[in-house]
């Protein structure tokens, strides 16, 4: 077997605290379908037949009743951790070692995108790497985000990637907030890759292809508890180390006898490198290819242990951890999904105005005279007479009443909104009900 | 399988499948009644036929359906034996070894034609008719009615030689039966890319831009994740150079095995090969097999066939990788050694030798007259797209050697300086001419005419028993757009789809004659060019 698919979805959506207080992040409908779904369907559609997901109890429960989880036709080996939170996703690929037999392809629940899956493999596969992830030109979301008054600043922390020349090669890995006295750059880097391409408005899609070694390297490591907070930073300074690049027999017995403290670190650390068997050694010197020219070393500069990243700038890839980020992609599961945007079960009536790329769920009940433009309705929601709901969300089991204006909304499941109701903008949280003739704009209800 | 396949439709087998579906091992006695009866069928059937065809009007139908050879029409008396007839068989992937009657009829193609054979009688005398009229056509699509007469006895018939599917690129019925082969093997067709200059249409030509690995699952489970890293390492070009390619083939190979189980009621010699031919197909995909790769493949696939069948699959396992161990230590790592140490004789002091290229046996040989303290200087000619000169300009300046470097533009006047020529080859073969990167020719032809001995290097399991006079009929295409390249910001070529009489053509080989190569040194020794069929002979009868 090449390849074991893991899925993290023990996540606990921080960031978007409004949804996920009721719902778990993986369970949150996007298109109508639980947001684990889709990297599901991903996998499902590139060819993998089985998926290790790990999540929550709470979340495995809904799993197991979500008829939408039922059409996925892989075998899902649900493996359950704690909510508590503490646990990081490679504290959970620490927990599942025993079940990994080959490597690994680590994937989030929340990821959403149409790439091509086999350009992030064939990087891992053709160049023998360690460590193969996915990147993709951040997209500004431009739709006002309910809820929040005002544009909300991005104050996020930056993340710095520097990649060579053929922008495929990861050199180099930071965030803003590791690296307080400015960027520095090791002059071995520099040596090795005289040009590199530093961008910053790149969105990590969490997409990680790890080599079987790198697992036994975190079953060893009991420190790293974070892939991609801790993990990933390591592997990439860990290209360039020294260690990594010499390992004769003489400069072993040094480094051995300098770090005995950190001895079973050191040998696990080989270990991810690449040990290429003599006869691929072989091939390599005798084949008349070189990654990189100009200087006098062979092909990865004899390196072992390389990290090598796909950037994708065209299609879809979001990452939905933040509220702005779930409604661009509600807004764009339309596209993404083959089935058709209205549920066959869902009792549409014929004075109502549909846009395109609206989906309605299944058994909806939409009456007469309502205009639903650009909005998403779950299941089982009905909307009475004269409503009209644009650039909306709308989750399960909500009732509209009639003459309702709603307007760039996120409405969680068992909501009613009462008659003659007008929302801009507004979050109005689970079971929660909005009295009649109610006029809101820009408010979180809970 | 296709030997079930055949089994099915030859339903006489009816207790032979039954005990398969109980489970039962097969017997000896049992796998060669089956045996015997498949060839008692294909006799029974082949006699039907000529009964029910005088001229053997089906092999004339199913030839249509089937590629043809295109150099048989001066053949006739050699014409497909009715048992070479029905078995395209997959073509093989080196251009030398040839379906024997093979094993696999398409036992269907056979049954429709009889049950309309009345229609076919009449058929057959109109066309009888116009041939004779129109007089023997020598062209590719007719076989000549007298090879149909020749026919029954030529059962005994020699192996006939055909064209492998590769170079018939542009004959829309072989391509048809290459798509039908490889989806019976479940491995994805890769198509062809651009616009091909005319003269070599009926080569393949792929996009390095679209890899064959699109179209499989990710986890790939049909081909084994080695044959798959190693296919796409042969797309991109990471491993290139004929040797490379032939040791990280082995390797794959060895990977392979052991992780090849037995399935019960299977023999390991039988099953293992099958298993590797739906892999060499999907390698050939990504990138045509070189000479050595098909020699390598012929010689694990004999090795493999001569596994007694009470060895113990362990025991087996172990054997098939130490063959490939010895295999590659022989042929490769021991047969450079002892080139380098001809060569050495060749080298002397004050010496000016120009190499073309990045050919690791070159390199090799001169890292090791260096090492022997032989004094020369070297001259690298390199040429694009490839540009593959860089890096053995790199290797010898590393190793201390002093080097300069040309382009093949400036080769002849570079040459009045030099005093010997080093070449690699890609194949020798069997008529004595040298298979090698483009170009090499190219330098072959201006050192005889500056009177500057020409030395070809080459390992004797290069050598092939393809026969070639020219560069077109067999050759590679590489991806036309390696040749775009971008200058201070503008690519003239980028466009170059649209326009209409525009081609590109990035050819990867070429064929020197032997009238320009003095010497060929190979680990047998210093042979001249035309001594190679020699050692074929002697390879074969060693074999």
């Amino acid at each position: 077997m090449e390849l074991q698919a893991v899925l993290m979805a023990a996540g606990g959506g921080s960031r978007m605290p409004d949804l996920t207080y009721n719902t778990p992040k993986p369970m949150l409908p996007v298109g109508n379908k639980p947001l684990m779904w889709h990297p599901l369907n991903l996998l499902e559609r590139v060819g993998f037949e089985e998926v290790i997901v790990i999540t929550t109890k709470e979340v495995q429960k809904m799993m197991s009743t979500d008829p939408k989880m039922k059409d996925v036709k892989m075998k899902l080996d649900v493996v359950c951790i704690q909510e508590d939170g503490d646990m990081g996703t490679a504290d959970a690929l620490r927990h599942i070692q025993q079940k990994i037999k080959t490597d690994v392809l680590v994937v989030s629940c929340d990821l959403i995108t149409d790439v091509a899956l086999h350009e992030v493999v064939d990087l891992f596969r053709a160049h023998n790497a360690t460590l193969a992830m996915l990147m993709s030109k951040a997209h500004d979301f431009t739709e006002t985000v309910p809820g929040q008054k005002g544009k909300k600043k991005t104050g996020e922390q930056r993340d710095f990637v520097g990649v060579d020349q053929s922008g495929k090669r990861l050199l180099f890995m930071a965030n803003e907030a590791d690296l307080e006295d400015g960027l520095s750059i090791r002059k071995s880097i520099m040596r090795k890759h005289p040009r590199m391409h530093i961008k910053t408005g790149l969105v990590d899609a969490h997409l990680y292809c790890l080599k079987k070694a790198v697992v036994d390297f975190l079953a060893d490591n009991k420190s790293i508890s974070s892939i991609r907070g801790e993990l990933l930073p390591y592997l990439v300074r860990k290209q360039f180390s020294k260690t990594t690049n010499c390992p004769k027999s003489k400069d072993d017995a040094d480094d051995q006898t300098q770090k005995t403290a950190d001895g079973s670190t050191n040998s696990t650390e080989l270990l991810i490198c690449s040990r290429d068997e003599p006869l691929l050694q072989l091939a390599q010197e005798r084949s008349c290819w070189n990654d990189h020219r100009g200087d006098m070393s062979e092909a990865y500069h004899g390196g072992k242990l390389r990290c090598y990243v796909h950037i994708m700038d065209q299609g879809l890839c979001y990452r939905v951890n933040t509220l702005a980020a779930y409604i661009e992609a509600n807004r764009l599961a339309s596209k993404l999904l083959e089935e058709p945007a209205v549920h066959p079960s869902a009792v549409i009536s014929e004075r109502c105005q549909m846009g395109p790329d609206s989906i309605i769920g299944a058994q909806c009940q939409v009456a007469d005279k309502t205009s639903i433009k650009r909005s998403t309705i779950g299941n089982s929601t009905t909307v009475k007479e004269k409503v009209k709901v644009t650039n909306s969300i709308i989750m399960h089991g909500v009732t509209i009443e009639e003459g309702c204006n709603i307007h760039g909304c996120v409405i969680c499941s068992n909501a009613v909104i009462g008659r003659g109701a007008d929302l801009k903008y507004c979050l109005v949280g689970n079971g929660q009900q909005i009295e009649a003739e109610g006029k809101h704009r820009l408010v979180s209800r809970f | 399988m296709a030997e079930s396949g055949v089994t099915d439709g030859l339903c006489n087998t009816d207790d032979i499948e039954r005990s398969k579906t109980e489970g039962k091992e097969l017997t000896k006695e049992e796998k060669q009644r089956l045996r015997k009866e498949k060839k008692q069928q294909k006799k029974n059937k082949e006699k039907n036929d000529e009964k029910t065809s005088h001229e053997g009007e089906k092999k004339k139908n199913k030839k249509k359906k089937e590629e043809q050879p295109a150099g048989s029409a001066s053949q006739p008396p050699a014409q497909p034996s009715p048992k070479a007839v029905p078995a395209p068989a997959p073509p093989p992937p080196a251009a030398a070894a040839v379906p024997v009657p093979a094993s696999e009829a398409p036992a269907p193609a056979d049954k429709p034609a009889k049950s309309k054979a009345d229609l076919k009688a009449e058929r057959r005398a109109r066309q009888e008719a116009e041939r004779a009229s129109k007089g023997k056509k020598g062209d590719v699509g007719q076989p000549a009615p007298t090879g149909k007469l020749k026919a029954p006895p030529s059962e005994l018939q020699p192996v006939v030689k055909r064209l492998p599917e590769h170079v018939q690129v542009d004959n829309p019925e072989v391509v048809k039966k290459l798509a039908k082969k490889l989806e019976r093997q479940q491995i994805p067709l890769r198509s062809d890319y651009g616009y091909k200059v005319s003269l070599f249409s009926h080569l393949h030509q792929y996009s390095r831009k679209a890899p064959l690995t699109q179209q499989l699952g990710i986890p790939s489970t049909v081909i084994h994740p080695a044959i798959v890293r190693l296919g796409l390492q042969y797309s991109q070009g990471i491993v290139a150079g004929s040797n490379a390619r032939s040791v990280a083939l082995l390797h794959a190979f060895q990977q392979v095995i052991r992780d090849y189980t037995t399935p019960p009621n299977e023999e390991l010699s039988r099953d293992l090969v099958n298993k590797l031919k739906p892999y060499i197909s999907f390698l050939n995909q990504c990138r045509p097999l070189s000479a050595s790769m098909g020699n390598a493949i012929k010689y694990i696939k004999k090795e493999i066939s001569n596994i007694p069948s009470q060895c113990k699959e362990e025991e087996a396992k172990i054997k098939l990788l130490n063959c490939i161990e010895r295999y590659i230590n022989e042929k490769i790592v021991l047969a450079a050694k002892a080139i380098a140490k001809y060569s050495i004789e060749k080298i002397s002091d004050g010496d000016v030798i120009l190499v073309y290229g990045c050919s690791s046996l070159v390199n090799h040989i001169l890292c090791e007259a260096f090492e022997k303290k032989r004094k020369f200087r070297v001259i690298v000619v390199d040429s694009r797209p490839r540009l593959e000169g860089r890096e053995a300009l790199r290797r010898l300046v590393q190793k201390g050697i002093s080097c300069t470097y040309v382009l093949i533009s400036a080769v002849s006047y570079i040459l009045p300086e030099v005093s010997k020529v080093f070449l690699g080859a890609h194949a020798l073969l069997a008529n004595g001419y040298v298979m090698s990167r483009v170009g090499t020719s190219q330098i072959a032809l201006v050192a005889k005419a500056f009177n500057v001995p020409v030395l070809v290097c080459c390992e004797t399991y290069k050598f092939c028993e393809r026969v070639q006079t020219d560069s077109f009929v067999s050759n590679e295409l590489d991806d036309p757009d390696d040749l775009i390249v971008t200058r201070k910001g503008k690519t003239q070529l980028e466009h170059w789809q649209k326009v209409p009489s525009l081609g590109l053509l990035n050819l990867v080989y070429d064929v020197t004659p032997p009238d320009f190569v003095d010497l060929v040194i190979t680990d047998l020794g210093m042979i001249p060019c035309t001594s190679v069929p020699v050692v074929l002979r002697v390879k074969n009868v060693d074999q």
